[in-house]
């Protein structure tokens, strides 16, 4: 197996409460090989969010260890910067601004000269589709369209892994086909290692190859989506989301989940 | 040190696009002052203020510190807004230096809110200002640095916080006395002694008295020096000291 390009021990998140310490990561250990699609997966609260932004760098662990594209989290998390993107749930877009200007400031943001961001904008354009809505002000975009701007944003810096937190929450379902469909192609054509998390278990199916189920701060299973529905409902064919509700004991939020194609 | 002014570069240059954009947002933030001038300033024309020259070389200082007080205060709202959006994680998360976030917006609103003063003195001629331009000019460099510090502060406190109203209520219940006890609008030698030795404790009254001196174009006097001195050294602990809260929140 090759160098893993995400490897964690024991990371470590708590929060100091009025009411004492709580512990929204408790111990994360993982480990990702390059070119992986993975799945971060857990009821709300779980932890997901909290491991995605220590991973991007953005909440200091308190405890643990983890380097990511080949840079210390702790020691030198502008080095994991320089080699991560990320799209946060929020998505991270000014409304007022156009798209086309976004793509260039993110790219002067990874410090390229000016010339090269406005190449490299151009580039993410024609490849994500946006050629026509560079004028445009991200507020006037559809949801899926302001969705591809935030990849290509996160995508400037051709990085080694690409951070999704709930990308497609909100997004009407030819939209999340297409979203799928996109992040399926970055990693087929970059290699780009994707870690997402979600809560939807359509999406978790149909796009990670590994899943990661997280409660309670902790990792309580992992596998293939197959793999987890034979061990846990004893049936390849069942649905992830009993496999799901065996591990956490409950289930998923599925009741304004989109209906899957 | 050439990634980080390469770095603030770029965010300050967003940051003014930004500006620049929302016209409505520049004349808003010069209304109050300009109101002040039209309909306050003219009433002291004929009162004896106890200080040397007119009473609008005594007045416009006040006011320009004032612009930059409420001014630089609230600039944090911005921020807030755009953790809103995800805007700021997303350049957190990029090679940008984290600190450069902080210092190109400092540095765009010091352009705008000095700006917006150098408006505010050519409209303060039109109402009989006389000043000579070194006076102004100095001026108008301690009235910048007493409004970078305030906006490195602004945006410190508003990384932490949660809520809009929240910011409101700390800013507003600190800018209210910061401001009666700087002597911004009638100047502090009016003042009884208990008040005069109360406002001695805010750092935006001697940048006021100090720009009223060199207005009146006196520059090599102890309350031109305390006044710089004092408006530089706030500068450099707010600058500092809003960079510290803008690292430690979010």
């Amino acid at each position: 197996m090759s160098t893993p390009v995400i490897s964690t021990r024991g990371l470590t998140r708590t929060f100091t409460a009025r009411t004492g310490p709580v512990h929204a990561v408790r111990g994360i250990d993982l480990s990702v090989a390059p070119g992986e699609i993975l799945g971060l997966l857990g009821p709300n609260g779980a932890g997901k969010t909290t491991t995605l932004r220590m991973l991007t760098t953005l909440l200091p662990p308190t405890g643990g260890e983890a380097e990511i594209a080949g840079h210390d989290l702790r020691r030198d998390p502008a080095g994991v910067r320089r080699r991560i993107g990320y799209v946060a749930q929020s998505g991270g877009l000014d409304p007022a601004c156009p798209v086309g200007e976004e793509l260039v400031t993110q790219g002067r943001l990874h410090r390229l000269p000016r010339a090269q961001a406005r190449e490299r904008a151009a580039e993410l354009a024609a490849d994500l589709d946006l050629t026509g809505l560079m004028e445009r002000p991200t507020a006037a975009l559809s949801g899926g369209q302001r969705r591809r701007v935030e990849i290509a944003l996160g995508l400037v810096n051709r990085p080694d892994v690409l951070f999704l937190d709930e990308p497609t929450t909100g997004l009407d379902p030819a939209a999340r086909a297409d979203l799928w469909d996109l992040v399926r192609r970055v990693r087929d054509e970059r290699g780009t290692t994707v870690f997402l998390t979600t809560h939807y278990l359509d999406e978790a199916d149909a796009l990670a190859d590994r899943v990661v189920i997280v409660d309670g701060g902790t990792i309580v299973a992992e596998g293939s989506p197959a793999e987890l529905k034979e061990r846990y409902a004893g049936d390849p064919a069942a649905g992830l989301q009993d496999a799901f509700l065996a591990i956490t004991g409950r289930g998923a939020v599925t009741e304004n989940a989109p209906i899957a194609i | 040190m050439r990634h980080l002014l390469a770095d603030t570069g770029v965010i300050f240059a967003r940051s003014m696009r930004t500006t620049l954009r929302s016209k409505t947002n520049l004349l808003f933030g010069m209304l109050q002052p300009l109101l002040f001038l039209a309909f306050f300033g003219p009433l002291l024309t004929g009162l004896r203020l106890g200080v040397d020259g007119s009473s609008w070389q005594a007045f416009v200082p006040g006011l320009l510190v004032q612009l930059a007080l409420l001014g630089g205060t609230f600039v944090g709202l911005g921020v807030i807004f755009e953790r809103g959006t995800g805007v700021i994680d997303r350049m957190r998360v990029t090679a940008v230096r984290p600190v450069a976030l902080l210092l190109g917006r400092t540095l765009r609103d010091t352009v705008q809110l000095t700006a917006q003063a150098a408006l505010l003195v050519l409209v303060g001629t039109a109402f009989g200002l006389r000043a000579p331009l070194a006076g102004i000019l100095l001026g108008l460099a301690l009235v910048a640095l007493v409004a970078a510090g305030l906006a490195a502060l602004s945006y410190g406190l508003a990384m932490n916080v949660r809520t809009t109203p929240e910011f409101g209520a700390i800013a507003n219940t600190a800018v209210m006395p910061l401001m009666l006890l700087s002597g911004l609008l009638l100047p502090m030698s009016l003042a009884p002694g208990w008040l005069d030795g109360a406002s001695r404790a805010v750092p935006f009254r001697y940048t006021a008295d100090a720009v009223r001196q060199v207005y009146l174009g006196h520059y090599a006097n102890g309350t031109v020096a305390t006044g710089t001195a004092v408006t530089l050294a706030f500068a450099a602990v707010a600058v500092t000291g809003g960079a510290r809260l803008f690292r430690r929140g979010g």
